[in-house]
């Protein structure tokens, strides 16, 4: 392996892992905002033991969220400081500004949110949790709009003399199209991950017959959560093919096997490739599927690999312009699949908790817990379908992968920093799970009148 | 004011900020082991920094993304060039997030007071070490890629830099933890404050003259001395039982060391062995449309944090009591 390889397994396995803990964090800031405001507006004191509890485990989630984002923020200059150089001016700005804009809002109202239940007045008191979901959102926001770029470069242009990119227009970067349908992609995404998350955690503490009102009453709201977002994931991603298949026609090739331009082209199911020839030995396939997805009519015409491959030979030189088809097309299935799953079982548990039912039997509640999973699998499989889709480039069109990596950075260096990531990452997994998987057992505690501490104070700290 | 020079100036008040706020962060960090006899007092050394230090923590990620924006040949050589310190100062700064979010949450705690101590020192020292190699140039060829090693870095001047930032954090710790508790606790948080002090005087007097005197220009002999001035600012009044003026004594003498640091830079950002190679405001950065972009961004969102900041600190102004009370 080279030092190009080992920089990408480096990039893949911390942006995966780094993305593991963000779709939670997005969604579930939402869900404990809106249980706080539940218990501001009803004084219910069931809503106060859910805020408390999940904002436990979003708590948990969220501090693996930020130690991971800051080697994110590192990675571009340490392994990538070609890339940094070329692309700085335009890609650095809507990094900033996520620094700026949401980070600083996210981590400081978190803070006073953690530490200032008995500090400040209940209104300020739930705006500071408001703010910090926000941030959050917000911070997802700017850097897909610096993915975006990259996925679909606009508002630049090229220095002659520097050979370097240069930001012509912020707001066509901040507005591109690209950024404005993978924002509502990536939310949804969110939305199903923290649906099924706050769904399974649920149905275990229900099989366990713990605190059955409570978690009934969340079980519910997270099902019907999951429901509507993986409706909106699959409206967001149908919108993303077609939006794709105009900006590279040949992630949307690859993410179908298809070799050949065709009309009507159906929408592949199984296929087993021969990349060598540029074929398919084997392709089931669902008629007119992909046209529909991809332009929106049955007869519309997709591109083929090979005829794009022919093109691009001709625009920009002799080269393989073709990502591994195999990964592309399998990642692209699976999230999909994963998706559809996830929403099928909010389905189902929505019918079988109808009008305040539980389920009989346990397998329904086992099915859920394992359904946490579906979602993480499909995120994952989401970028490393988005990234590698795009290879050979990293900014599509502009720049290639192989031209980003550090020139001055040896092998050892990378190696041993990709071990030494991976194994922390293996082991701060662990601990991180066992600490979940602790409070899901303790559950909601009891809120005795008057001393709140913190969510995360014992009593000792409540100064 | 060109607006290359502005940013200049940003980029310093940015890592200023930084250093000011999670310095003092690491020097509690540090002395969670030392000041932290018992359960309950560790609980309150680390309750002293729980609200605030991940704020504290993205003036970092703030200076890096603004380096990125504005220099962008800056922040790919430095990054680049410095990779195993900043390999080691992530996993330092991993460790210490999680160790501060989970050691309240876990069955037991001393691991993770060794990862918050250890994770605290290696940065309070690395950054030192980091900063003070910019200062005094580094090998890049004519790309600006570095081509020194590890060794390259850690040379005797960068280890002395080292050494001042960590004793300058520690003593800045202590003065915090003196301000931000009470009873034995505090008591036991000025007396080291003392010889903290009597430490950073010595180390960082040190470090500042050799600086001055191999690169330093006239102007900052100035903050050079108001840096030594904070320190033994921050000694008399920590003597005297004034815990907030001695806090902000220590906190202008931080600013004053990064002046110092950045001051003996300009119009360099990261001068070159051979001084034909070196990056400086004009060829590192960014082209004029979006520095002016950048510049309103931070004009209008710049303010906005610091007041929300600073509100955090004035709700979380009182004294800790720890458990006894
Ligand atoms: C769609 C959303 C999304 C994506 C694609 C990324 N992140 Fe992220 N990131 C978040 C959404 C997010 C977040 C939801 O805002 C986090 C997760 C948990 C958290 O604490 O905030 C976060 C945390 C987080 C932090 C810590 C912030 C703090 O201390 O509060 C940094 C520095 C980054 N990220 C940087 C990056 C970079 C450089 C990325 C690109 C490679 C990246 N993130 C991908
Ligand atoms: C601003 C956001 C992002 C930027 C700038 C970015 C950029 C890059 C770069 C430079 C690489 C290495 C070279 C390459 O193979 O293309 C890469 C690879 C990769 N990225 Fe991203 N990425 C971003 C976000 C993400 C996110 C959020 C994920 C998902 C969790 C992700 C998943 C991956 C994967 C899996 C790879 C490995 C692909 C491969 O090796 O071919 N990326 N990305
Ligand atoms: C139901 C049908 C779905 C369709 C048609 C769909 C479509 C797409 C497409 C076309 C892309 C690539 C965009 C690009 O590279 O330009 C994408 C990316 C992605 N998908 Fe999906 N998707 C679906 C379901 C899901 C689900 C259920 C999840 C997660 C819960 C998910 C998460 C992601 C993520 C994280 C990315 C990478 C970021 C991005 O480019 O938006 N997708 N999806």
């Amino acid at each position: 392996m080279d030092v190009l390889d080992l920089s990408r397994w480096q990039f893949g396995i911390t942006t995966v892992y780094h993305f593991l803990f963000v779709p939670l964090t997005i969604g579930l800031s939402i869900i404990v905002a809106g249980l706080q405001t539940a218990w501001h507006r009803t004084k219910n004191p069931t809503y106060l033991r859910l805020t408390k509890f999940w904002g436990k485990l979003f708590l948990i989630n969220f501090a693996m969220g930020v130690v991971t984002g800051i080697v994110q923020e590192f990675q571009f200059g340490m392994n990538w400081s070609d890339y940094s150089r070329f692309v700085g001016d335009v890609f650095g700005a809507p990094l900033a500004m996520e620094g700026l804009m949401a980070f600083f809002l996210e981590s400081t109202f978190l803070g006073l949110w953690i530490f200032g239940w008995d500090r400040l007045p209940p209104r300020l008191h739930l705006m500071t949790i408001w703010l910090a979901a926000i941030g959050t959102n917000l911070s997802a926001y700017f850097i897909l709009a610096a993915n975006s770029w990259m996925q679909h470069p606009v508002g630049y242009r090229m220095n002659p003399e520097t050979g370097r990119a240069e930001l012509t227009d912020i707001w066509a970067v901040l507005t591109n199209s690209t950024t404005l349908v993978t924002f509502p992609h990536v939310i949804f995404g969110a939305f199903v991950t923290a649906g099924a998350f706050v769904a399974g955690v649920s149905a275990w503490k229900l099989l366990k017959k713990k605190d059955v009102e409570l978690f009934r009453v969340s079980a519910r709201v997270a099902l019907a959560v999951t429901l509507v977002a993986s409706a909106g994931v699959a409206f967001s991603g149908h919108w993303q093919a077609q939006i794709m298949t105009e900006q590279q026609p040949m992630k949307m090739a690859a993410a179908e096997a298809l070799w050949e331009d065709e009309t009507s082209a159906g929408f592949s199911l199984f296929a087993v490739g021969d990349v060598e020839n540029g074929r398919n030995h084997v392709n089931v396939q669902i008629p007119y599927g992909l046209s529909l997805l991809a332009t929106n009519t049955l007869d519309g015409k997709v591109e083929g690999i090979n005829d794009v491959q022919a093109r691009y030979e001709a625009q920009y030189g002799p080269g393989d312009y073709r990502p591994v088809v195999g990964i592309a097309y399998w990642s692209f299935r699976l999230m999909i699949g994963f998706g559809v799953l996830a929403g099928l079982l909010a389905l189902a548990g929505l019918w079988l908790t109808r009008r305040g039912r539980l389920p009989g039997g346990p397998w329904f509640h086992r099915l859920a817990v394992i359904g946490i999973g579906l979602p993480f699998l499909a995120n994952s499989l989401g970028w490393i379908f988005t990234e590698m889709g795009r290879q050979p480039w990293t900014v599509y069109g502009i720049m290639r992968t192989a031209a980003a990596v550090s020139p001055g950075v040896d092998v050892t260096e990378v190696a041993l920093t990709l071990v030494g990531f991976t194994l922390l990452y293996a082991v701060l997994a662990v601990i991180e799970i066992r600490l979940l998987l602790k409070f899901i057992k303790i559950g909601p505690v009891e809120e005795q009148s008057g001393t709140e501490a913190g969510t995360d104070t014992a009593p000792a700290l409540s100064y | 004011m060109e607006l290359t020079t502005v940013w200049f100036l940003l980029i310093a008040v940015l890592w200023t900020g930084y250093f000011v706020l999670e310095g003092f962060d690491f020097g509690v960090g540090i002395l969670l082991p030392v000041l932290g006899r018992d359960e309950a007092d560790r609980r309150t050394v680390l309750a002293s920094i729980g609200p605030v230090w991940d704020g504290n923590e993205v003036w970092l990620l703030v200076a890096g993304g603004a380096t990125f924006a504005a220099f962008p040949e800056w922040y790919a050589t430095l990054f680049s060039g410095f990779y195993v310190p900043l390999f080691l100062i992530l996993v330092a700064l991993i460790l210490r997030g999680v160790a501060i979010e989970y050691r309240n949450k876990s069955d037991s705690t001393r691991g993770w007071d060794r990862a918050m101590f250890f994770g605290s020192l290696l940065p309070a020292f690395l950054w030192g070490v980091a900063f003070a190699n910019i200062v005094r140039g580094v090998p890049l060829d004519a790309d600006h890629e570095y081509t020194g090693s590890l060794l390259t870095l850690l040379n005797p001047y960068a280890l002395l830099g080292g050494l001042a930032t960590l004793v300058l954090f520690v003593l800045h710790g202590a003065l915090f933890l003196a301000l931000r508790t009470t009873g034995d606790l505090r008591a036991r948080a000025v007396s080291l404050a003392g010889k903290a002090g009597l430490a950073a005087l010595a180390v960082g007097g040190a470090f500042l003259v050799i600086t001055q005197l191999t690169a330093g220009r006239p102007a900052t002999w100035v903050s050079a001395a108001l840096a030594a001035a904070g320190i033994a600012g921050a000694l008399a009044a920590t003597r005297r039982g004034r815990d907030g003026r001695a806090f902000a004594a220590n906190a202008v003498a931080i600013v004053a060391v990064t002046v110092t640091l950045f001051g003996n830079l300009w119009p360099d950002v990261m001068p070159a062995l051979d001084p034909a190679h070196s990056l400086t405001v004009e060829n590192a950065s960014s082209s004029p449309y979006t520095l002016t972009v950048m510049t309103w961004v931070a004009v209008v969102f710049t303010p906005l944090v610091l007041a929300y900041q600073g509100w955090t600190y004035w709700v979380f102004r009182r004294r800790l009591t720890g458990s006894g009370t």
